[in-house]
Order: C-alpha cells, then structure tokens, then sequence
C-alpha cells in the first residue's frame, strides 16, 4: 500500500482542523502536524483498514497533545474574519456564522463529536474509534452539544432561511 | 412505542437507525410536534456546519502540506499532481513544481526558545550592538556563507538593538534583535537549512507566550518571535521579508 492514499484525505483533515480550531493557520499546522506524524508512522497502519479513521485519530492525538500544551489554544487569537469564505447570501451568511459562534462555545471535546457526526458524517461507531471513547459517551456528548447549541441559538430556525423582512 | 429516547432521537437525525425502529421514530414524531422540532432543529445544525465548512475542501491544498521526504519525492509528485488535477485545483500552474518540504517547526521552537534566553537580557542582550551594525552583519554573513541584511524597522518602532551568533540544529545561526521605545523586544532568527528546502509563505506557531512567524526563503530559515499580538508580528513580518526580497 502507498502513502499517496493520504493526500487524498488532505482536504478533508483540513476541514475538520479549521472546524476545530477556526484559524486557518493554526488549523493548517495542526494538518501539517497530523501529517507528519501520520508519514512517520505509516507502518502501524492496517492495509485495508480504515485510513480516514485512522488520520482522523492522529488529528485528535496530536490536537489533544498540543491544546495541553497550549498551542492551539486560539480562542485568544480568533480573528474577526470568519474561517471560511461561505458563498450564501449576506442573511444566511449571518445565520451560519451563529452556528458556528454557538458550535466554537461548546467545549473541545463536545465539538470534537459535533463535527465528526454533523461534517464528517461519522457513524457513531466511528466516533467512538477515532476518539477512543465508549458509544455512551459520543451520544452523552452529542446530545449535550446539540442542547446547548439549540440553547444559544435561540431555539430559532437555522436552514432554511428565516423569513426575509 | 410508549415513547422515544433521547438516544433515538439523535440516532434518527443522523441516520443510524433503520427499518422498523426508524419507522416507529417516524410515527411518535408525527404525533408530538415538540420532537419532531427538536428533531429539525438538530438537522438544521448539521447542515448549517456541513454549509459552513465545506469550501474549505474547494480551496488549494496549501504545498508545504503535500510535503514528503526527499526519497520518496518522485512516487509523491505523481500522485500529488495526479490528485490536484483530478480534483481541478490548479496549484500546479502556480509554479514549477517542487517537492515540498516540511517546514521545520523546530525552526519556530528553536526560535522562541532563542527569544526568551536572550531578549530579557538587559546587559548583554547582544554580543555586538547595533553602533557596529556594518561589522555586525559582515561578521553574521561570514559565519552563515552568505550574504545577509538587518531589516530596517525604525518606521514600525522597532530600533536594532544588535545581534549575536547561535548554533542552530542545521548550523550557524544569526539571531538579530530589536526593540520598541517601550523596551518590548522582538528577535529574527535567520539559521542555514540543509538540503534544497523550497521557498515557503509564512507560518505561525504560537510558543507559549511567545508569537512566531517563520518562513523558509533561499534556503534559509526566517523566524521573527516576540511577545505580541500575531496581527502586530504579522505586520513586521511583512516588511522584514519585502526587505529581505525587494
């Protein structure tokens, strides 16, 4: 098996960094680092196993390693300019960017969920692997999230649109 | 169904059940309006992050990610050129394509780790001031086997407080320091890198309490630390590298 298979996993890690952590810079390093470590240590993955998982699981490590270590800590270094370049009309623009301000309240490890199940599409079962936590413990997480998001948001309607003044 | 749980509920938003229990879900939502919200409002909050979130999938893989060893460069290249323009991305035409190399992060570390030894100093914060600038920098260039400048900065504050000569990981290391009229200290870290590294954009890494941006340009390794916001670095960051390529 070639190491190529995880530049096609590249955009994708990418995503779930700038999800997680909201600055682009930080979140590519957190990607760089991630891959660095995944290229060193490519002999303990299982050909025919799932390498999405398995990168998803070094991100977290490595993600779980350097917040202790204050790196990634970015909440001090949020920029006004949001993450990502939505194109979406300027109130949906607005709605989404609510979203995002509700899901970046959430602790690290509620996110974490959050985002594996809402963006990566994760099983649950999945989640439970790349995160090494028991199945209860990805829906206690999730259900929590998802209360405190619907909390912060007002319990108002997301997607679609709310009706235009 | 006497009543669903609050596992089943989540479990159904998010596809994981099927056949009859999603079929009874289905049934108790119809029936009890407060759910079947909940229900909609967690959908909504799924979609709403994938919308959010998904272009970053459209943008350019930035290079210094499609990194690899120097080895196994060529099988990488394929690959990564394959990948890019399957996927239409285009950064190929960017450029001639170079293999990328990891830019070292340990440059940023070795850095701030320089910054903090030295910039409290306050007697010998420098082996030689900046009123010897001209023998200063000949002195660095000399020891670095090329040819280097002290930025200028005295439009952003920051006056040249001198500099000294470390031994970095890679080599000879010139390490030039500056300070503001408030005696906030910032440090260029500019160090020999072995091997063909290409040229980089900047990166930032966040050491502690100490800000650095590091880039990597003609083969050696820039790295401006100090105690300051990452905007106001990124500013001087700037003009040290115009300088540094006019």
């Amino acid at each position: 098996m070639d190491r190529r298979l995880i530049i096609e996993h590249i955009p994708r890690l990418r995503r779930y960094a700038r999800a997680l952590v909201g600055d682009r810079y930080l979140a590519d390093d957190l990607v760089q680092d991630t891959l660095e470590r995944a290229w060193n240590k490519f002999y303990l993955w299982r050909p025919g196993s799932d390498l999405r998982a398995w990168l998803f699981t070094i991100m977290h490590n490595v993600f779980v390693n350097e917040t202790r270590r204050r790196r990634y800590e970015i909440e001090q270094l949020m920029e006004e300019v949001p993450p990502v370049a939505v194109r979406a009309t300027q109130s949906e623009q607005l709605e989404l960017r609510d979203v995002d301000r509700a899901l970046r309240a959430l602790p690290v490890e509620q996110r974490e969920v959050v985002l594996l199940v809402a963006v990566e599409q994760f099983s649950y079962e999945e989640v439970s692997g790349a995160l090494d936590i028991p199945i209860g413990t990805v829906m206690s997480r999730l259900s929590r999230a998802r209360t405190r998001m619907r909390q912060l948001l007002g319990g108002q309607t997301l997607v679609p649109l709310k009706a235009v003044k | 169904m006497t009543s669903i749980t609050e596992t089943q509920l989540h479990a159904y938003v998010d596809g994981e059940l099927s056949g009859a229990v999603r079929a009874e879900v289905d049934a108790w939502l119809a029936s009890h309006p407060e759910d079947a919200e909940r229900a909609r409002a967690y959908a909504e909050q799924n979609a709403a992050l994938r919308r959010f979130y998904n272009p970053v999938l459209d943008e350019p893989v930035p290079p210094a990610l499609l990194a690899m060893r120097p080895r196994a460069w060529r099988r990488w290249a394929v690959a990564a050129s394959l990948f890019a323009c399957g996927l239409g991305l285009g950064w190929l035409a960017r450029g001639s394509f170079v293999a990328p190399q990891m830019v070292p992060l340990s440059l940023a570390r070795q850095a701030a780790t320089a910054h903090v030894v030295y910039s409290p100093e306050i007697r010998h914060p420098v082996e030689v001031t900046a009123d010897q600038e001209e023998h200063l920098v000949s002195w660095l260039s000399r020891r670095l086997g090329a040819p280097l400048k002290a930025p200028k900065l005295a439009p952003l504050g920051y006056e040249l407080v001198g500099g000294r000569l470390l031994s970095g990981t890679q080599g000879p290391v010139a390490h030039f320091m500056y300070q503001d009229a408030r005696g906030q200290r910032l440090t260029l870290y500019v160090s020999t890198q072995r091997g063909e590294l290409p040229d980089t954009a900047f990166r930032f890494s966040q050491e502690d309490r100490v800000s650095v941006f590091y880039w990597v340009d003609r083969n050696f390794g820039y790295a401006l630390s100090g105690e300051v916001k990452r905007d106001q670095l990124l500013r001087v960051a700037d003009v040290v590298y115009k300088q540094l390529n006019p």
